[in-house]
């Protein structure tokens, strides 16, 4: 996908130069059965992901993303049961999980 | 990319590659960052929206996307599938002839309260009437965002809004009975903070054969929300957390919105009848022997 | 249905796009389009067709805007009232460039005026009727043969340009019963919908071929198109600059411009040894016939310049023929539309003399007959 993305990004008319999907690496933490994973840069500190988790896993941590929207960090990673609430509720696509594979 | 199945699969024993985001094939990256405000449901609507088509097992290749005019509209541009942004009012009868001339497609109509409603409330009764074959997800923030927050036909009494400055005082529409009223098989109302029942209303709204409509209550944190002091987009969040009662048996007339009052939910119609294609194909085969198109 | 019939100019005109391979059509009844309807409802079903009755005429075209997205040939037919009601999405169709074909019998009016009766007042409508800049494509027929043929015309010109084609019918010709021969589906030349060449990860919606004009894929073939009624790119992206405005609209009005040979449809008789030439066109055109005939048998050199499509204007035929006659003489069911265009394109090489008529019946041909006498002195 990232391949023909690049080709559509070629030149259409009155595009503006956006990062691509490099700019939007993901900060990846463990939890007990898999991961989250945080993409700073789409974050726009709505706040939906640190209230609706069950567990109060997150918290606004004191870093800002370059637009200077306050970005959600991980506070207890080990009470994270993978619920996928805060990527049901965050209307940015910045936070995201995985299940490891059973073994 | 008919690849629903596999991205069914990875949905819903949620593994998945961590380094990107699960949904982020279905967007138009080269279109992101979407335009809706901090706070503003839409985001997790639209969030809502993917999953449930995808869970639903649709082909993706068939899923067309028919929007109107204002916030809710700019979905059908972002998504990556056949996306359609016509006029204002006007999805549902453009939506209604694409999906007559090609009843293989499944035509999904996304737009606002003012959008559908208002403008365009003639195209609603009549598609419901007809039950044309089609989804439609109203979402419902009590104004007219994008132009600046003016009233609606949703906008509760006593509400301040851009042209009602000193408070609203006409009677607002109940989405849910007109829907009800002029025969959708499917109605439901749920909020952006019910995103799991907005998803599996959703997913049963696209399964389901028949004129299916889905309200979606949102926050508007930039307009309606500061208008009325109700806060941010997260307040109101945590306002229809609190403030909303699940009731299946209600007087659907009864259930407009109102000024700090509980909103009530649900999913209210579930029932069956001929769509307007199974009627042409009736008439056609009894003509040419064999319906337009084979289910 | 192939061979000769005895109908009127509406059912003609559905039996043409039933020819050319229409089969949607959504419509709303109005006086004196109706028929088109009505022989729709009952032809298509035999046909695998749809036939649709909308709430009104704004949803009708919107859906059959859907339905070509969709792949079908769609049509839509209606008179003065229900053209002002299409014309936002008459833009909508002419921004993502959409095939159909919208077919106006015209009545007198403005507003409701006379439904039961004949103008042609809708003709600078037909033009600048959508808000906005555009050019758009009208055929006016002057027969019921010509209902079904121009029918035909249209679609064809509605695929090879990608543009909502207008016909610009009118009452009397609506309603008038004439031999009309249908012709045999193999007899007859379709243009094909232009299909994309490309895969659809290197497909644009909006990128043009040489002729200005881009392939067009539908729904449902995974190609994931995007159109928008706004200002877009070649993706089908709304941009928001002056600059795309700019590219994306100079192309949809050169699309037509530059291809006006292949677009522009004259009947000409007499034209290059005349004083004075009748400019006309649909059921004016009819009528002026007799006024042409019974001047020439008085030794008048009049010549006959007959409008068979209104737009894109004919400037350069108009004004090459304004310089050689005296006058052009443009007898129409309205205070004078066409006309104007005449005297704009006859830049004062000859005079132009509008013969106008409120509308509510057709000129009394004695008329036209006294304009063309007088315009020779």
């Amino acid at each position: 996908m990232r391949s023909e993305m690049k080709k559509l990004q070629g030149k259409p008319s009155g595009q503006k130069d956006k990062p691509g999907p490099e700019a939007g690496q993901p900060i990846i933490v463990d939890v007990p059965k898999g991961k989250l994973a945080i993409i700073k840069e789409r974050c726009k500190s709505c706040g939906f992901c640190i209230e609706f988790c069950p567990k109060q896993v997150l918290e606004f941590s004191a870093e800002t993303n370059a637009k200077g929207y306050r970005v959600p960090a991980v506070k207890y990673p080990d009470k994270c049961i993978l619920c996928g609430f805060c990527s049901m509720y965050c209307p940015d696509f910045a936070i995201y999980q995985t299940k490891n594979k059973e073994k | 990319m008919s690849c629903s199945s596999k991205s069914n699969a990875e949905l819903s024993n949620g593994v998945n590659d961590i380094n990107k985001h699960p949904l982020d094939k279905f967007i138009r990256q080269d279109r992101m960052p979407h335009i809706w405000c901090p706070g503003c449901g839409l985001g997790t609507i639209f969030n809502g929206l993917l999953n449930a088509i995808i869970k639903s097992g649709v082909d993706l290749d068939k899923v067309a996307i028919v929007s109107g005019i204002g916030c809710t509209g700019r979905i059908a541009g972002y998504v990556k599938f056949d996306g359609f942004h016509t006029t204002h009012g006007r999805a549902i009868p453009f939506a209604t002839g694409l999906k007559l001339a090609r009843p293989d497609l499944k035509v999904i109509v996304v737009s606002g309260e003012g959008d559908l409603f208002s403008i365009g409330g003639n195209h609603f009764i009549h598609a419901g009437r007809r039950n044309v074959d089609l989804t439609v997800i109203c979402v419902n923030n009590s104004n007219y965002g994008m132009t600046g927050g003016q009233c609606s036909a949703t906008t509760p009494v006593k509400a301040i809004t851009a042209t009602t400055p000193f408070g609203n005082f006409e009677a607002p529409f109940s989405l849910p009975h007109i829907a009800a009223a002029v025969g959708a098989v499917y109605v439901a109302r749920w909020t952006a903070y019910h995103i799991q029942k907005v998803q599996s209303a959703i997913v049963h709204a696209i399964q389901k054969k028949g004129f299916s409509f889905v309200e979606i209550m949102s926050p508007c944190p930039t307009y309606y929300a500061r208008m009325n002091k109700l806060g941010s987009g997260l307040d109101m969040m945590k306002f229809y957390k609190e403030n909303t009662v699940i009731q299946q048996e209600v007087e659907l007339k009864d259930i407009s919105i109102t000024r700090g009052g509980k909103i009530v939910i649900g999913d209210f119609v579930d029932k069956d009848r001929p769509t307007f294609n199974d009627l042409v194909d009736e008439l056609t085969c009894r003509f040419t022997g064999a319906p337009l198109h084979k289910e | 249905m192939e061979g000769k019939h005895f109908i009127n100019g509406a059912t003609a005109c559905a039996e043409g796009a039933i020819v050319a391979g229409c089969r949607f059509f959504a419509g709303y009844p109005i006086t004196p389009a109706t028929e088109v309807a009505e022989r729709m409802s009952e032809r298509l079903p035999h046909l695998g067709g749809i036939y649709i009755q909308m709430e009104d005429e704004i949803a009708s075209m919107a859906a059959i805007l859907g339905a070509s997205w969709g792949g079908k040939k769609s049509m839509t037919a209606t008179s003065g009232p229900g053209f002002s009601l299409m014309m936002e999405n008459l833009g909508l169709g002419i921004m993502t460039e959409t095939p159909c074909v919208v077919v106006n019998m015209q009545r007198a009016g403005p507003s409701t005026g006379l439904p039961t009766y004949v103008g042609q007042g809708d003709m600078m409508q037909a033009r600048w009727g959508s808000h906005g800049v555009y050019e758009i494509i009208a055929l006016a027929p002057s027969s019921p043969q010509e209902a079904l043929d121009l029918t035909i015309t249209a679609f064809n010109l509605s695929e090879e340009f990608r543009l909502p084609v207008l016909i610009m019918g009118d009452e009397i010709i609506s309603h008038m019963a004439e031999r009309v021969i249908i012709p045999a589906l193999d007899k007859v030349k379709i243009y094909p919908r232009r299909k994309p060449q490309v895969p659809p990860d290197e497909y644009l919606p909006y990128q043009p071929d040489s002729d200005l004009v881009p392939a067009m894929a539908t729904a449902g073939q995974g190609y994931h198109i995007q159109t928008t009624g706004l200002t877009h790119n070649e993706k089908g992206y709304p941009v928001m600059t002056a600059e795309a405005h700019q590219k994306l609209v100079k192309r949809l009005v050169d699309k037509i411009i530059v291809n006006k040979d292949k677009i522009i449809r004259l009947e000409e008789e007499n034209t290059n040894d005349a004083d004075v030439v009748v400019c006309s066109y649909g059921s004016s055109a009819r009528i002026a016939e007799w006024a042409i005939r019974e001047a020439r048998a008085k030794g008048v050199k009049v010549g006959k310049l007959r409008l068979i499509t209104v737009w894109p204007f004919p400037d350069e035929r108009v004004r090459a023929v304004a310089k050689k006659i005296k006058a052009f003489v443009v007898p129409e069911i309205n205070n004078g539309q066409i006309s104007l265009e005449v005297e704009r394109c006859a830049g004062g090489q000859a005079r132009v003399v509008s013969v106008p008529h409120m509308g509510g019946a057709a000129h009394n041909p004695q008329d036209i007959l006294d304009a063309i006498m007088k315009a020779v002195k």
